[in-house]
């Protein structure tokens, strides 16, 4: 398959972008500050992301849209209120997680945005449920801009009056030279801040906009240390089609009503592990020192004994440490748990520590 | 072949090596720190230990990877810079001065004529950008 571009390709160019593939497209891992300091300046300003690779997907339908979704997306979508927003999953036959996602209610129906590398597989496994009633279709002429950090709100309501209203998790309509853009308060940082789904041919004067007002354009490379000090999953690293959300810690994820009423793909496995509790557990760990134990190094109990693997790694800028989140068996899994981690052949002390790393600033 | 004493020469993994009589002081480059990002992790080798040359010899890691040094010579460690250990974003700022990695006895002199001079590093960085 060919290497995608987004419609800001050039302008990360210009911008001193060095980029990476990433799920099939050419993605800026940082710009010319360092990830370090587009961390940093996230954190204590404000920060710009291109996330236009992930698929912005919509479906239309009446209630029995409802009914097919919930067949896959174990969110209560018969409760979610117009331009609300939840945080869920498409779940396989084993409660595996074929994708984790974020689901808005909007006028016609729903939509979904998904992770590039999983998008058009999502769409055949959303599809398997849906009937000739419902329209889908990924939307690829809109551009999709995360705005995360302190000040973003107030840079943003200069933009676009009106979205300091925006509680976290909900979304609504503005205009922009006549466009329209769907505005969510929400994010991947840990950060108060935005998500703006804008038409590709706006985006430029967005972005023109956010470096005015002195944003700073932050890569893939400080997108993966925010989240990961924000205790959030990463695809295809934390999360994939053998790992369930019970063992994966996001039990809260799954709506009070679907886990007693079920009728979802998985809901056996889940039910039955809900009352059990999995074998093993994510969990945060903070190793001892400055090594930084990154995805796949080996963890083991202070006693010696194989129990699970990092998932995700490295040094978090605003905690000043490495951070790292993993899979342990359940029995390790309590909080302050001594364990070691195995990096170039060498044990070093680590414990099991809280999520997230770094405290949540969220408007409720 | 007479070495200058501060003449570096380099290694085509981007390490530096400046002899001082049978002692060498080893370091990536600053090309190799700007392909590497921001510096968060070293480790540099204990004394006494020995490499061999292109043998892996300490470990650099930014906030994307961890990467191998390697020793450009064969020898016995005197020194690890234990101050690029304390504080690695010191490795970002002076690559090419203080922040060396390890010093190194060395075993023989010759190993030093494979390596390049200034100007035949310039030009392989840039037949070969990363």
């Amino acid at each position: 398959m060919e290497v995608q571009k987004t419609t800001l390709y050039n302008y990360h160019k210009n911008l001193g972008a060095k980029f990476v593939p990433f799920a099939g497209y050419e993605m800026p891992i940082q710009y010319k500050e360092g990830i370090v300091k587009e961390h940093i300046s996230t954190r204590s300003y404000a920060g710009f992301f291109d996330v236009s690779h992930m698929g912005q997907f919509f479906l239309e339908g009446d209630d029995t849209l409802i009914n097919a979704l919930e067949k896959i997306i174990p969110a209560d979508l018969k409760s979610l209120k117009l331009n609300h927003s939840k945080y869920s999953f498409l779940l396989n036959e084993n409660g595996g997680i074929i994708d984790d996602l974020i689901i808005t209610k909007t006028l016609k129906g729903f939509c979904i945005i998904l992770n590039a590398a999983c998008k058009n597989n999502d769409v055949k496994e959303i599809s398997k449920f849906l009937s000739k009633d419902h329209k889908y279709f990924m939307n690829s002429d809109l551009s999709l801009i995360a705005l995360q950090g302190p000040k973003s709100v107030e840079i943003l309501e200069k933009l676009t009056p009106g979205v300091s209203n925006l509680k976290f998790m909900t979304g609504a309509n503005f205009n922009f030279e006549g466009k329209n853009l769907y505005i969510t308060r929400s994010g991947y940082t840990g950060e108060d801040g935005f998500e703006i789904s804008i038409p590709n041919q706006k985006v430029e004067k967005l972005i023109q906009f956010l470096i005015d007002n002195k944003v700073n354009p932050v890569g893939l490379g400080a997108r993966d240390t925010l989240r990961l000090e924000a205790g959030l999953c990463l695809y295809g690293h934390d999360l994939n089609q053998e790992i369930n959300p019970i063992e994966a810690n996001l039990k809260w994820a799954i709506a009070k009503r679907r886990r007693e009423e079920g009728g979802f793909n998985g809901w056996e496995k889940i039910k039955e592990l809900l009352t059990s509790g999995s074998n093993k557990k994510r969990v945060g760990i903070l190793p001892e020192g400055r090594v930084i134990a990154r995805e796949n190094t080996k963890i083991f109990s202070e006693q010696g004994e194989e129990i699970g693997v990092i998932t995700s790694g490295t040094f978090g800028p605003s905690v000043k440490a490495p951070v790292a989140m993993g899979y342990v068996n359940s029995n390790f899994s309590k909080i302050g748990t001594k364990i070691q981690l195995e990096v170039r052949g060498k044990k070093h002390e680590a414990k099991v520590s809280e999520l997230p790393f770094f405290k949540k600033s969220y408007v409720k | 072949m007479v070495v200058n004493m501060s003449e570096k020469k380099f290694s085509k993994k981007h390490e530096w090596v400046s002899l001082d009589g049978d002692t060498a002081t080893v370091g990536i480059t600053k090309h190799a720190t700007e392909m590497l990002g921001d510096i968060v992790f070293v480790e540099v080798p204990e004394a006494g230990k020995i490499v061999e040359k292109d043998g892996q010899a300490a470990v650099v890691e930014s906030t994307k990877a961890a990467s191998d040094v390697y020793s450009p010579i064969s020898g016995e460690i005197i020194e690890g810079n234990k101050s690029i250990v304390d504080d690695p974003g010191n490795v970002n700022s002076d690559p090419e001065g203080a922040s060396w990695f390890f010093k190194i006895k060395l075993k023989n002199k010759s190993e030093l004529d494979s390596l390049m001079s200034i100007t035949e590093y310039e030009k392989f960085v840039a037949e070969n950008p990363s």
